[in-house]
């Protein structure tokens, strides 16, 4: 590293005011800080700070994902063997699996980094770490098989127009990586939804020939649902690709058929826990969109008029998006509500919002994506009712003193 | 028996180098020299002219719009030098100390006898009127207005603070006579606020004043927090505060007619190697106890008050006018840390749970520890703000400026120091409490 550190200070003075690569001071400056903590000290104000930046928030966040990252990769590639019908290990599996979705993660990274390191540039700024976990939720909420010149075009409609137009990380309103997912939602719906996009069929790198075997069906089990026949939920079964059935611990641990990341609740709980207690994400928000589900499950089982209204709330949970987005979509302190009492009602609503979507919108199974987008929206217009609680308790207060 | 009230949200950040209760001697040095810039809110204006031979108690300069608002000199002696910045900025006054102190004579009185406008008249000859501050704007309080309440702190929760009660041990008359001078100085009350580990009588069992005990974590100790939770401040009110050692130094101008300005100083921080308490006057060069005593081969910070509000001065800086704490820790400028986001150091802490607690105790350097960014965590600065104001959304207003709106969301009720805390477990490295500095100068510009 002292070599390293030499090497940097030696070439630094050409990345300063004057120096001929100052153009690229932004990009010199987030590899540096990326390398070393830098050594500024405080010019006013408090003379020590905690060590928590902006970079380590993020990493924790990663860290929470990675679980679920795993758990995915490990998915399609036990559900690409099962389509053709071929035994492979478990470790074969989790490299086809690996090996499918890394080249969405650097597509989606090279240009939202791309992008955020020549806005940055242009702005004089530093570059900001909110694009690193953009770039790999990106990935995780699209079906496997999206193509990845679609990725590139919505990566960066999302980052210009979501984000770099309202001022970069910290200034937008929607939350990035899910306006990446609905402008390839309506753009590209072939691509987006049906039987046809959440299991990779095709080999990758060579990894995985075959031909599909008879009796396959990709859909999820939300969207099995959505079109069933059946006229009541004890009626109908869950079915696994290859038509066998799905037990509740399959959808628990992730071998069902989805975008990466919502597959297995279980290792969205353990991402959970790591960003609960480090206190990374808020468990108020957590806990408030499941509240907001659960209450809207139990409504709509109430007044059940076909098989999806008579789902029970467990289902609700393990299924979809729900629980990945509870957990991390959410809880984007940027996009989300930002005081305490205005956590509660925001992850409510999601919660209502996402189930209400999922059971009386027939032609779309899964809602979470529209709700928390929709939430996005309102979560100033609720923190501006929550303070001005506040506002008018000051108001009172100074009242009967004049 | 006191009201107490539970202060649950704040932050007491685990620092080595606290102070050991010894007094180490009396410090004296050959020149003293007062900054202009330690008092905010004023424009001053000088009293006297190099040369000039000064008294302990002599006014050295005066506030430009109340002329009888005098600064005393702390020491007799010859003025030296006057250091002038900027715009011809007064930037220090340095006055050559006499061997012995002579104190300018104003008269010991008894405070009962005297009307309020009598003690104010004594406060502001003696040269110390500049000890009680005011909400709103957190400035030298304006004589010409009556304040709704007075209110005095009477412990210090900062990083290593001083303990007050060891600070007012053989003062408790003054301090006592002191509080009694400012209820003549309000039609309001005088609070004091202790604390649940406040032993000392002449706070436990002070007179003339309403009695109110906190317990928790920094910053209850500031007299905003304690305001906000005894009786806030509302617009168009005006509220006095100060710290009980102030109060003191009020007390023993009555109580032996001489502008003393001596202070016990708690010496502290994790690059000093004997620790403990000095006695002197404000604008004592400090070089004398530094020498020999701090850490050597590493970049230090010297700081006059403590880590989260004080000044940083150099080694051979001076004691700020308001403090009773002198702090020294690692600059840090000189550490290359790697891969800080990755970090799994023992020595790194942080307020958040981003860190494994390993340690009980830090060494801290002055390091941002990261680069500025926009506001992007939530609910980080309301965990170490008790009080009944949103600090984001406030911190907001005051970077937009936006009068009503701060207005709305209590700028009146608070001093930068109630954002040191903010900026400490700041994500994103925002420096608050020179944003609300600027806010609130600003605002006062527009108001009056």
């Amino acid at each position: 590293m002292k070599a390293l550190r030499k090497y940097l200070d030696k070439i630094k003075p050409n990345f300063e005011e004057g120096g001929k690569l100052h153009w690229l001071h932004s990009t010199f400056d987030a590899f540096e800080t990326f390398l070393f903590v830098p050594n500024s000290t405080s010019r006013s104000g408090v003379h020590i700070h905690d060590a928590r930046d902006s970079k380590r928030t993020m990493t924790i966040v990663i860290v929470a994902l990675i679980p679920a990252l795993l758990m995915g990769m490990y998915s399609v590639g036990l559900h690409h063997y099962m389509a053709l019908g071929l035994e492979a290990s478990i470790l074969t599996k989790f490299i086809y699996g690996f090996l499918a979705v890394l080249p969405q993660i650097v597509v989606s990274y090279v240009v939202g980094l791309g992008i955020e390191f020549i806005i940055a540039q242009i702005r004089k700024e530093e570059v900001a770490e909110g694009f690193l976990v953009t770039g790999i939720l990106i990935p995780m909420i699209v079906p496997v098989d999206t193509p990845l010149w679609m990725i590139a075009v919505a990566t960066a409609f999302a980052v210009i127009f979501a984000k770099e137009v309202f001022g970069g990380t910290g200034y937008n309103i929607f939350n990035v990586a899910l306006v990446t997912r609905a402008f390839l939602f309506f753009s590209y719906p072939s691509k987006m939804s049906g039987d046809q996009v959440w299991v990779r069929t095709a080999d990758t790198f060579g990894i995985g020939k075959g031909t599909v075997i008879d009796g396959f069906s990709g859909a999820t089990p939300l969207g099995q649902l959505a079109t069933t026949g059946a006229g009541s939920f004890g009626e109908f079964t869950f079915q696994g690709i290859t038509g066998q059935p799905l037990s509740i611990s399959d959808m628990f641990f992730g071998f069902i058929p989805g975008s990466i990341g919502e597959v297995s609740t279980f290792a969205i709980l353990l991402g959970a826990a790591l960003l609960i207690m480090t206190g990374v994400g808020s468990w108020k928000t957590m806990l408030s969109v499941f509240l907001g589900g659960a209450v809207a499950v139990v409504l709509v089982n109430l007044f059940a008029q076909n098989a999806i209204m008579e789902m029970p709330v467990q289902y609700h949970f393990l299924l979809g998006g729900f629980a990945f987005g509870a957990i991390f979509m959410a809880t984007d302190p940027v996009t989300s509500a930002r005081t305490e009492k205005g956590k509660w009602i925001y992850g409510f609503l999601i919660g209502l919002l996402a189930i209400t979507i999922r059971v009386f919108n027939p032609g779309y199974p899964e809602g979470m994506m529209l709700a928390i987008l929709f939430m996005n929206a309102f979560a100033p217009l609720i923190d501006f009712y929550v303070i001005d609680g506040n506002i008018k308790r000051r108001l009172k207060r100074a009242a009967p003193s004049k | 028996m006191a009201n107490r009230i539970n202060i649950k949200k704040g932050l007491q950040i685990p620092l080595l180098g606290a102070v050991e209760e010894i007094i180490r001697g009396t410090v004296k040095s050959e020149f003293v020299r007062i900054c202009p810039e330690d008092f905010h809110g004023i424009t001053p204006k000088l009293a006297v002219r190099v040369d000039d031979t000064v008294k302990a108690g002599t006014g050295l300069f005066y506030e430009k719009n109340h002329p009888d608002m005098l600064f005393a000199s702390p020491v007799s002696g010859v003025v030296t030098a006057i250091e002038r910045g900027e715009k011809r900025r007064i930037l220090r006054i340095v006055v050559k100390a006499d061997s012995t102190v002579q104190y300018a004579d104003f008269g010991a009185k008894q405070v009962a006898s005297l009307s309020g406008e009598e003690v104010k008249k004594s406060i502001l000859d003696a040269g110390i009127w500049f000890l009680i501050k005011q909400r709103p704007y957190d400035v030298v309080a304006s004589p010409v207005k009556e304040p709704r309440d007075i209110f005095v702190t009477g412990f210090d929760t900062a990083p290593l603070a001083p303990s007050t009660d060891f600070l007012l041990k053989d003062r408790e008359a003054d301090l006592q006579t002191g509080l009694d001078a400012l209820a003549k100085l309000t039609t309001g009350k005088v609070y004091l606020s202790v604390s649940t580990k406040t032993t000392l009588k002449g706070l436990r069992e002070a007179k003339n004043v309403v009695i109110t005990e906190f317990n928790g974590p920094h910053p209850a100790g500031n007299v905003g927090v304690q305001i906000n939770n005894i009786k806030p401040v509302n617009r168009g009110e005006t509220v006095w505060t100060l710290n009980a050692v102030d109060v003191a130094i009020i007390g023993r101008l009555f109580n032996k007619g001489i502008t003393d300005l001596t202070r016990t100083v708690a010496l502290t921080g994790s690059e000093v190697k004997q620790r403990g308490y000095y006695n002197m006057v404000i604008g004592t060069e400090l070089k004398s106890i530094f020498a020999g005593n701090v850490t050597e081969g590493v970049s230090l910070r010297y700081i006059s008050g403590n880590p989260l509000t004080g000044r940083k001065i150099d080694e051979n800086g001076e004691l700020g006018a308001y403090d009773s704490q002198v702090t020294v820790i690692p600059e840090g400028d000189d550490m290359h840390e790697a891969f800080g986001w990755a970090s799994l150091s023992p020595k790194r802490y942080s307020a958040g749970a981003t860190y494994l607690p390993f340690h009980k105790k830090f060494r801290l350097d002055a390091r941002l520890m990261g680069g500025p960014r926009a506001i992007i965590v939530s609910n980080e600065y309301d965990k170490v703000f008790p009080m009944d104001i949103y600090p984001e959304q406030l911190i907001k207003a005051i970077i937009a400026f936006n009068i009503d709106r701060m207005e709305q969301l209590g700028i009146y009720e608070v001093a930068p120091e109630d954002f040191a805390l903010c900026e400490f477990v700041d994500t994103s490295k925002l420096e608050l409490q020179r944003i609300v500095r600027t806010g609130l100068d600003l605002l006062r510009k527009e108001m009056e």
